[in-house]
Formats: structure tokens, C-alpha cells, sequence
């Protein structure tokens, strides 16, 4: 367990390490500075901001300043938002970002194992069909359609939920949460399902029956360990998912979170802060991947033992 | 049932299966009337009737205007062009990457294998998403880079798919018969290993589609995919929000039919999967 980990996390170094100079080098491509946009710049201010920015010098040299900050922890200052710096910005949103996700998390793995358990043990009737017709749902209705249609329903028809934004308003956590929720409860839902129906056909299954175990100690304490391994193994890469998400997310309900900072990123040209939060980024999904493959190694009694 | 049995079994266990069926026809529906929006739809996408501004569906404009006057029917229909194109054409971008990753890997065997899996991992664990948008950032929103960038990331799951099947081919009689001919690697990949892996491959390539749809859908939602004037579903479902509260219609009907493809994309492919490979129906 421990050489495994090890070995994964001095495989992220470089891949890491990659993943910032190649973004950082795209960026150096882009056509046209950041203040390009921004009309009746004098020439002498446009040297100046340069200066300050550090775009005169070579690419190689700024490339060298970039790394060096980068070990320390400094993502440099933000192009669009003078004075701010990306690792503040990134300090500010995450928090928001975290909350919005584990949340989200939480209401996925709630309902989506609950109903994929019960849809596994109840194979072939109603508990069955009604969970996977609606999981099938969560599959093809996108969140950038999901959100604006609960915020249709329950913020401007019903009136019982505000509209948009975060901890500002009683229950404004729930819409965005629920949004972003809904899509993994039904990927976890159908995995859970599958899952559970390949462990209760094993014979360690049917052993624990004959032994004369209730069948809730059978499902509980047998069934489901093995049988949401698929689950733990796709957290990982939901968790990838679920940044996608809440950028969308975040845009619909404006929530001041990391996510709604990268797309206005995306959008201001504000290079510095796409270059930080893409490399923070990166290094939080492959931690988590990390981390959920981990949790799937240990979960399975086979590699666990054997390692 | 002469010559390829897998294939008439499977097309006859496909046509028993209702949904699918119905998914796949839809789905022809579709993509008919996408081909032929320039004759079918009532008006173009761009055509604006400033007296009406956003209108509730009527007579004249079936599913009614948006905030522009442009009608809501046309630019769906136009729209579909555009997310079915990027749907397709990004699919087959994935397809050529992975079968050849795949094959290349599966069939040399040791270390190129290892260090080309390796490479696929590691990709696998990489906020792609972001990637896209920094290109849609640097390039410009560009529908060809969109297409490119699209498929350049949805071909890992096809690579290790191909992978696995051509490690279980490689040391069958056949394959190992065509080497002992001195079989070229080109024909080999071509005429021996290619043929007995299309199942997989169909139905992973159907199961892709919706996936890019989203991710198209996505993008352009957040305004860094399809640029006005041109419309796709997403940026039909974008514009449908920001006036959603006054003219439901210009976010209910877009949202439909991009659910209503999903959907059929997504039981065909199960379809698909069930009729090829009828030892995974249970899952």
C-alpha cells in the first residue's frame, strides 16, 4: 500500500511539473497581450504594465520566474484585477468551490447508492425500474439545462428557493447543490446497481446466507463492501467531473467560487490566473485520483492482501 | 446468416429491442431533417422579424421567436447541423486516435505497450476540460479547433478498449497463421484485427457521441464554443436561460431536443452494446 503510494505520488511530480509548462508555453502563443482589449492605452502605460508584468523579458527567462514562484507557492499577480494575486484569488474561491462540491458529493453517493442498492436487490420490479428510469434521466439532461430548470421551478414558479447565490439567502445552497448532485447520483445509482449485482451472485454471498446471517448483516456488511468498489473508483475522476460542473454551475447561480473565477478568466484573457488555476487544478484532480484509487485498493480484500 | 453471423444475429437482436429501435429512429429523424434544414426549415437562422421580438409559439413560427425575432424552429433545426456535426465528426477525430493507440499497443506488446498505457493513464488523470477552454482561449473559437480539441481528449476510453481486445486476439491461430505468412503490420492491423474489433468499437463510438454532445453543449453554454450568429443546441440553450424568466419556450424547446437526442443516442448504443455482446445485458 504504502510503496504504491509513493510510487504514484513521485509519478505525479512530473506529470505535474509537464502539465505547467505546457500551459504555460499555450499561453505564450495566444495572439495579442492581455490589455489589448482595453481601448486609449498609451503606449507609455501599455511599457509600463508590461514592465510591471514582467513581458518584456524573454519567454525563456519568464518561464524560469514563473517555475521558481511556482515552488514557492506564488502564482503571480492576476492580469485583470491589479493589485490581486492569483493564489489569493484561488485562496478566496475555494473554499466556496469545496463547499459547493462536497455537497454535491454528498447528495450523489446518498441517493445514488441508496437507490442503486435497493434497485439490485429488488432486480426486475418497480423499486428497479422507476430508480434506473430516472437515473437514465440525471444521465441525458445536461446541468447546464438541470439548473436552469429547477431554478425555473422552484425560484421563479414556486417562490420557495432563492434563485442564485451562496450563503447570502436561507436556502440558496440547496438549487446549486442539488444541480450539481443530481448527474453523479446517477452514475453512482447505475454503477452501484451493477455492482451489487455481480458481488450477490458470488458464493461468499450465498456462504453468509447459509450461515444464517440476516439478510440486511448479508447486504450491509458483505454485499456492499465489494459491491461499491465501482463506486469508490469513480469518485475519483467524478471529482474531475464535478469542476466541469461547477463551472457551470457557479456561472448559473453566481457563486463566487473558483469555478466562476476560471471562466471569467477564460474570458478577461487574464492569463496569469488561467495558468494558476490550471496547475492547481490539475494537482487537485490528480490528488483525488490518487486518493480514490487508493480507497478502491484497499476496499478490494484481494489487493489489499497482496501488497 | 452465410457469411457474418455475428453481425445478423446482432441486427436481429437489435431490432428486438424496442427502445433501442426507437432511439435509432429518432435518431435517422434526425439527422434527415438536420441535412435538409436548408429546404425544411421555415426560415433562415439568421432572419430577423423585428416586429415580433420574442414571440410565444403561433401559427407562422411553429415553436415561436426569440428576443430577436429570429424563429425558434429554423435555428434548432439549423442548430442540429452544428451539435451533430461536432457530435460525429469529434467522435470520429476519438475513433482514429484510439483504435490506432490501441492496436499499436495491444499488439506490440511489452514495453512499448506499457509505456504507451502508462502515457494513456496518466492523460486519463487530467482536467481535460480546462485544457479545452485555454484552447478555445488562445486559437480563437474556432468550430474546426472544436472538433479537433473535442476528439483529442475523448479517445482514451476508446484506446484501452481496442487494447484489450487485440491482446486477446493477438495469440489466436489466425493471427499467429497471417504472421507465420510474413503479413505485413499494416495488413495485419487492416484485414485481421480490425474486422473482428468493430463490435467494440461501434457501439463505444455510439456511447461517444452523446458524450461530446455535452461537452459541446458545455462549452458553448458557457460562451466559448459555437459564436453568434451560428446556433447550436448549447448556445440555443444559453440564449434560452438568460430569457427564460419571460420566454420559457426559448429554454423548454431547445432542451427538449437535445434531451430527447441524448436519450436516443444513449439506448441505442445500450442497445448496440446488448445486441453485440450478449453476455453484458445484465449491467
Amino acid at each position: 500500500m504504502i510503496a504504491i503510494f509513493f510510487k504514484r505520488i513521485i509519478l505525479a511530480i512530473p506529470v505535474l511539473f509537464a502539465v505547467a509548462s505546457i500551459t504555460f508555453f499555450l499561453i505564450k502563443l495566444a495572439p495579442g497581450g492581455p490589455f489589448d482589449a482595453d481601448r486609449a492605452v498609451s503606449p507609455q502605460v501599455l511599457k509600463n504594465l508590461n514592465e510591471a508584468y514582467n513581458l518584456d523579458a524573454s519567454n525563456w527567462e519568464q518561464y524560469l520566474d514563473y517555475m521558481s514562484g511556482l515552488l514557492r507557492g506564488d502564482l503571480g499577480p492576476s492580469f485583470r484585477f491589479p493589485g490581486r494575486s492569483v493564489a489569493e484569488m484561488i485562496t478566496t474561491g475555494l473554499p466556496v468551490t469545496f463547499e459547493l462540491a462536497f455537497y454535491a458529493i454528498l447528495i450523489a453517493l446518498l441517493m445514488g447508492v441508496f437507490s442503486g442498492v435497493l434497485a439490485a436487490l429488488k432486480r426486475n420490479t418497480f423499486l428497479d425500474f422507476i430508480p434506473m428510469a430516472i437515473a437514465m434521466i440525471g444521465i441525458c439532461v445536461p446541468t447546464f439545462l438541470m439548473g436552469p430548470l429547477l431554478v425555473l421551478i422552484f425560484g421563479i414558479n414556486l417562490e420557495i428557493l432563492p434563485v442564485s447565490g451562496w450563503g447570502q439567502l436561507p436556502g440558496d445552497k440547496i438549487l446549486p447543490s442539488l444541480t450539481l448532485g443530481f448527474a453523479y447520483a446517477a452514475y453512482i445509482a447505475r454503477l452501484s446497481r451493477g455492482g451489487m449485482l455481480e458481488v450477490l451472485n458470488q458464493d461468499f454471498i450465498r456462504t453468509a446466507r447459509a450461515k444464517g446471517l440476516t439478510e440486511r448483516m448479508v447486504v450491509v456488511k458483505h454485499a456492499m463492501q465489494g459491491g461499491l468498489i465501482p463506486v469508490v473508483s469513480f469518485l475519483g475522476p467524478a471529482i474531475a467531473g464535478l469542476l466541469a460542473g461547477s463551472f457551470v454551475v457557479e456561472t448559473i447561480f453566481q457563486i463566487p467560487g473558483l469555478g466562476r473565477f476560471y471562466v471569467e478568466a477564460a474570458f478577461n484573457r487574464d492569463y496569469t490566473m488561467i495558468l494558476g488555476t490550471t496547475i492547481f487544478f490539475s494537482a487537485m484532480i490528480v490528488f483525488f485520483n490518487l486518493l480514490s484509487d487508493l480507497a478502491a485498493l484497499w476496499l478490494n480484500p484481494r489487493s489489499r492482501d497482496a501488497s | 446468416m452465410k457469411n457474418n453471423s455475428l453481425w445478423s444475429d446482432a441486427i436481429y437482436r437489435l431490432t428486438r429491442n424496442k427502445a433501442a429501435m426507437f432511439g435509432g429512429l429518432i435518431l435517422i429523424l434526425l439527422i434527415v431533417s438536420a441535412a435538409l434544414a436548408p429546404w425544411i426549415a421555415p426560415y433562415s437562422y439568421s432572419y430577423q422579424d423585428l416586429n415580433l421580438g420574442a414571440s410565444p409559439p403561433s401559427s407562422d413560427h411553429l415553436l415561436g421567436t426569440d428576443v430577436l425575432g429570429r424563429d425558434l424552429l429554423s435555428r434548432i433545426l439549423y442548430g442540429a447541423r452544428i451539435s451533430l456535426l461536432v457530435g460525429f465528426v469529434a467522435t470520429g477525430v476519438a475513433l482514429v486516435i484510439g483504435v490506432s493507440w490501441g492496436i499499436i499497443a495491444g499488439y506490440a506488446g511489452g514495453r512499448v505497450d506499457s509505456v504507451m498505457m502508462r502515457i494513456v493513464d496518466v492523460l486519463y488523470g487530467l482536467p481535460f476540460i480546462i485544457f479545452i477552454i485555454l484552447l478555445m482561449v488562445i486559437f480563437g473559437r474556432n468550430l474546426w479547433l472544436l472538433f479537433g480539441a473535442i476528439g483529442a481528449v475523448e479517445w482514451l476510453t476508446m484506446a484501452r478498449i481496442v487494447r484489450g481486445q487485440v491482446i486477446g486476439l493477438k495469440n489466436q491461430e489466425f493471427v499467429l497463421a497471417a504472421k507465420a505468412m510474413g503479413v505485413s503490420n499494416l495488413s495485419m492491423f487492416r484485414r485481421h484485427l480490425l474486422p473482428n474489433i468493430l463490435g467494440p468499437i461501434a457501439v463505444y463510438a455510439t456511447l461517444t457521441i452523446p458524450q461530446v454532445m455535452l461537452l459541446e453543449g458545455f462549452l458553448s453554454f458557457l460562451g466559448l464554443g459555437i459564436q453568434p450568429p451560428m446556433s447550436s443546441w448549447g448556445t440555443l440553450i444559453k440564449d434560452g436561460v438568460e430569457s427564460m424568466e419571460e420566454f420559457g419556450w426559448l429554454l423548454i424547446y431547445p432542451g427538449i431536443t437535445f434531451t430527447i437526442t441524448l436519450f436516443a443516442l444513449n439506448f441505442f448504443g445500450d442497445g448496440l452494446r446488448d445486441a453485440l455482446d450478449p453476455k453484458t445485458t445484465d449491467n
